[in-house]
């Protein structure tokens, strides 16, 4: 069950390999990381899962069913999609863009906009801003309402494409918190592309780090991928040497701190 | 003025019959050009030969073309089907760049999340792409519109009544408020579609951030030819 590549490739006319032979099982359920850096193939194969690109050879596999024999159109409606910032039709209001899915599946306006609210509250938006254009939104927010938009037709797999890549740390944060307590809640099995490593080990339950052409480098728990890094790659992908990642205590005031190789405090040790 | 005061009902009926004349050739030019531009655009191949193609076609004088179109069509010289035929091959020619533009504004990015959504081609070209260049095509819209309410006038040359008439009866017969009133006419005749254009405009681009003023109405292009 869930996602399964089987041996998938993609290989441009021009004779670019952008993925040569990746294989793996994303659970049900479960929040799967892509990391990679550019020409990882990372998006590539994220886009393979709702055909916005088909492989040159192997099958992906959706619940054991191959999707190369489905309706494109069809598959994508029941696949939540949240692109790269600014995936937001610009002249549609908030709520609109929110019943987008669900009013092409063929549901009345006035039904898809009424669960479209109830979305808005779900990803933390305030039902005011339902009449607005994306125009009208800061960065953070419209990403908000595109994962609304994503999960409006209550699809059983999302697919987010370096999702909170173009907002502000802080916000980054917010929208990260979000999505695990929307997921905490409605348990969808996600696959998130990022080339951010925190991110991957924040969110996710299974990673996957990539070099360049699709060749997986690990895959594992960020627990085991910090704990264990394969090789040199993965050791320096994750940053297993970084300051902010080796730990160390140090006693104050009565208290253990736990400080990072700077120095600089991280928390307390209970 | 006394002139305008005897024919006043002449000059209403007039004013209606180039509406009529003007606005058909509009709507047949926008959708054809729509259409002619939409392939231009899907076909990068083709797009070269077509923006030629209406260059040339630009390019046809009236008269000839008046002359032509009952010879190849079979429809009397001094049918109104001429003369919105002929507006229509000349609205149509200087409105396919423009379209070709108009679909290419349209954000790479939104049309491939569109499409990732579920959009099928059909939907994606009527609920997306078409709603999204509406900004730049009106641009073309507008002069095409102003631009065929002033060449309506040449018609008058053939024999379809129009405006034209009051500017070939003025020049025939020597009345000078006449040839004015058919210009003016004329003028405020687009200045009115303009802004009924640009009232729609509005209506179609409230979506649009912080709008920026497009360049004024371009009746410097009007075109009155006598």
């Amino acid at each position: 069950m869930g996602i399964e590549f089987r041996n998938v490739g993609k290989t441009y006319r021009d004779g670019t390999v952008a993925v040569a032979d990746f294989s793996h099982v994303v659970a049900s359920h479960r929040i799967a990381a892509l990391v990679g850096s550019s020409g990882s193939g990372k998006t590539t194969l994220l886009r393979m899962v709702n055909r916005m690109i088909d492989p040159s050879n192997g099958t992906v596999l959706i619940d054991d069913e191959d999707i190369q024999g489905l309706d494109k159109v069809r598959l994508r409606r029941r696949i939540g999609y949240v692109p790269q910032a600014g995936g937001l039709l610009p002249h549609r209001t908030v709520v609109d863009n929110v019943a987008t899915v669900p009013v092409l599946n063929g549901t009345s306006r006035a039904t898809a906009r009424g669960n479209a609210l109830d979305l808005l509250t779900l990803v933390g938006l305030d039902a005011s801003l339902a009449s607005r254009y994306p125009a009208q939104l800061s960065g953070g927010q419209q990403q908000r309402v595109a994962v609304a938009r994503a999960l409006a037709a209550d699809p059983n797999i999302l697919l987010m494409d370096e999702p909170f890549g173009a907002v502000d740390p802080i916000v980054r944060r917010e929208l990260q918190d979000q999505l695990l307590r929307v997921q905490a809640e409605l348990g969808k099995t996600i696959v998130i592309v990022t080339h951010d490593v925190d991110e991957a080990f924040r969110l996710a339950d299974d990673v996957v780090v990539l070099r360049t052409g699709g060749v997986v480098a690990q895959s594992g728990t960020p627990q085991s991928i910090l704990a264990s890094p394969a090789d040199a790659f993965v050791r320096d992908f994750v940053g297993a040497d970084r300051p902010e990642r080796t730990l160390t205590t140090t006693e104050v005031d009565g208290q253990r701190l736990v400080v990072d190789a700077d120095g600089r405090p991280v928390g307390i040790l209970r | 003025m006394t002139w305008l005061e005897n024919n006043s009902d002449w000059v209403v009926e007039l004013t209606i019959q180039h509406l009529f004349l003007a606005l058909a050739a509009i709507v047949a030019s926008v959708v054809l050009a729509v259409a002619v531009g939409r392939v231009a655009y899907v076909r990068p191949r083709v797009r070269q030969p077509i923006l030629a193609a209406a260059s040339v076609v630009y390019a046809i004088p009236a008269l000839p073309l008046l002359i032509v179109i009952p010879l190849v069509l079979g429809v009397p010289l001094r049918s109104p089907t001429t003369l919105v035929v002929a507006l229509t091959l000349y609205g149509t020619a200087l409105l396919v760049g423009t379209v070709v533009d108009a679909f290419s504004t349209v954000d790479a990015g939104v049309r491939d999340s569109a499409v990732a959504m579920g959009y099928g081609r059909q939907a994606l070209f009527w609920r997306v792409e078409l709603p999204l260049s509406v900004p730049v095509l009106l641009s073309g819209i507008r002069v095409v519109t102003v631009s065929t309410v002033g060449l309506v006038t040449i018609g008058a040359l053939v024999g379809i009544s129009s405006l034209g008439t009051l500017l070939t009866d003025g020049f025939q017969r020597g009345i000078t408020s006449e040839i004015l009133i058919g210009v003016l006419m004329t003028m405020a005749l687009a200045l009115a579609l303009d802004g009924a254009l640009v009232a729609l405009g509005r209506l179609l681009t409230r979506w649009q951030p912080r709008r920026r003023r497009r360049a004024r109405t371009p009746l410097g292009s009007t075109e009155v030819i006598v």
